[in-house]
């Protein structure tokens, strides 16, 4: 046999990209609440700006750039969960769980299905914002990178423990791969300082690594500085944050294979 | 001493505390190059049984060796080399045949895929079919690609579970006929579970018969009508399930 784990991820890819290559509702879905998103902000913005003026303008960039990188978040903890609802829902599981795979290469084929449909879902916000109001993400520089990674980094955690809830639950916790972070983005300071939220509050905004990220984000399009700082810490974070959902996921999948779930994942 | 197909000792799987144990015990030794039934009513702990020795259930107690790699350590040394059949598993059906098998290919480390997939579909007589979706298949249809799926990595342990459930007689007979050339071809080992008696009798060499999760009976098809007096398996079947003694035996 010629197999090994990089064959094994490209398998589990090539299945859901044999499904997107046929199904283009299922590659516009992808782009449409992006899209949305930038367009309803967009105009916001364009609208705060001509009547605020110029300083308006510069925090107009602060929201849409806000948009664009939770997008990112939640395009990659969706993008993992929903490739892992799509083996539920094909009633697919027990055939992955009876060959070779992995539980990591699991993980690491879902992440990587994650970064392909966070790029096609957030690439085509990102050019529009561009070319509708002239605002580039990009001119936060090459830390961009490491906070795009911060925000995926931190999605794949949050879909790792939903996936764990799916395996513990069945398709009945299917709800929280949709709608899980919403629940987390008032904490996310996404588009307002954590300073704004109530004292009591602020500890457990900090320990979001997307907190930090947009803390940094802000530092750098309102002051031109490099929080450096934020960064780190969105970085530890993740690996916490990561570390966790890791653990609860495995502890999951043993108790699956305890109780017999795996053959009937389901309803 | 060639190392047997499947090493079970001492199986047993209870999945509450204070339950009956759905398998209790469960001890044989089955050898490359046959093919063995499950034989058992519903709830006799036959799928059970067939999930402990894929790896997908964790027993209570005992161990699965399979070709000579212990479950519980190094269940993906095995799973390499076995494969599983079953019509209450799906395979995705907006996937085409073709692609189906590729994932599946690629999954197991299949070499010179393309030619192994050509082979399975010309098998199976699949070639028609590649580029259809897999929902869109009949039911006869699905089951064939569920079997090329199964010997994909020609494997040399096949579990199988119920692989001719709800076929028409013809289709049933055409996959039997292909099992048996798997196994005359490629000397794998073979675990069938079944409620088709007469299926049971053409294909398996040895039958194991459960009943409350243990193994009431066993011997081979013609040993078991010897012992029970009776003319075909699905009366030893009722004999057991109803509890009726043996008539020569007892």
């Amino acid at each position: 046999m010629t197999g090994g784990p990089a064959r094994r991820i490209w398998g589990l890819m090539y299945r859901h990209l044999a499904l997107y290559r046929r199904s283009w509702p299922r590659v516009l879905e992808l782009m449409y609440w992006p899209v949305l998103q930038m367009v309803v902000w967009g105009f916001i913005t364009a609208y705060l700006a001509g009547v605020q003026g110029s300083a308006a303008s510069v925090t107009a960039g602060v929201l849409l750039g806000g948009v664009l990188l939770w997008e990112v978040t939640l395009r990659s903890q969706m993008g993992f969960a929903i490739s892992f609802l799509e083996e539920v829902w094909s009633r697919n599981l027990g055939h992955i769980f009876v060959s070779p795979l992995r539980p990591w290469e699991l993980v690491a084929g879902l992440a990587s299905m994650s970064v392909l449909r966070t790029v096609a879902a957030v690439g085509p916000a990102m050019g529009l914002a561009f070319l509708l109001y002239g605002f580039g993400v990009w001119t936060l520089g090459p830390v961009l990178v490491a906070y795009v990674f911060a925000l995926m980094a931190m999605g794949w955690a949050v879909a790792l423990a939903v996936t764990a809830l799916i395996l513990r639950h069945g398709a009945g916790a299917e709800a929280l791969a949709w709608g899980v972070m919403f629940g987390i983005a008032p904490f996310a300071a996404v588009f307002y300082p954590v300073a704004i939220l109530p004292g009591w509050l602020q500890p457990f905004a900090l320990a979001i690594p997307a907190a930090h990220v947009f803390e940094g984000m802000r530092a750098a399009l309102l002051d031109g500085t490099m929080a450096w700082d934020h960064l780190l810490w969105a970085v530890l974070l993740d690996f916490v944050w990561l570390a966790v959902a890791a653990w609860i996921f495995l502890a999951q999948f043993h108790q699956a294979r305890v109780r017999g779930a795996l053959l009937n994942i389901g309803e | 001493m060639e190392t047997p197909a499947l090493l079970v000792e001492d199986l047993t799987k209870t999945y509450r505390p204070g339950d009956r144990p759905a398998v209790d015990g469960l001890t044989f030794t089955m050898p490359m190059g046959q093919t063995w039934g499950l034989l058992g009513g519903n709830g006799a702990g036959k799928s059970t049984t067939i999930a402990m020795l894929l790896g997908l259930l964790v027993p209570s107690g005992g161990r699965v060796v399979s070709l000579g790699h212990d479950m519980a350590t190094r269940r993906f040394a095995a799973l390499a080399r076995m494969n599983f059949s079953s019509p209450y598993i799906a395979l995705p059906h907006r996937l085409t045949v073709e692609e189906n098998l590729r994932v599946y290919g690629h999954l197991y480390g299949v070499p010179d895929m393309k030619r192994r997939i050509a082979e399975l579909l010309e098998d199976f007589a699949l070639t028609e079919f590649a580029k259809r979706p897999a929902g869109q298949l009949s039911a006869g249809q699905k089951t064939r690609v569920a079997l090329a799926k199964a010997l994909i990595n020609r494997p040399a342990l096949l579990l199988l579970d119920e692989p001719t459930a709800s076929l028409d007689p013809d289709t049933g007979d055409w996959v039997r006929s292909a099992l048996e050339r798997y196994r005359a071809e490629s000397g794998a080992a073979m675990l069938l579970a079944s409620h088709n008696m007469a299926e049971v009798e053409r294909l398996c060499s040895h039958v194991l018969m459960l009943k409350g999760g243990k193994v009431v009976d066993e011997g081979s098809p013609d040993d078991l009508l010897h012992r029970y007096g009776r003319d075909d398996l699905e009366e030893v079947f009722l004999d057991i399930a109803r509890g009726r003694a043996r008539e020569t035996a007892a």
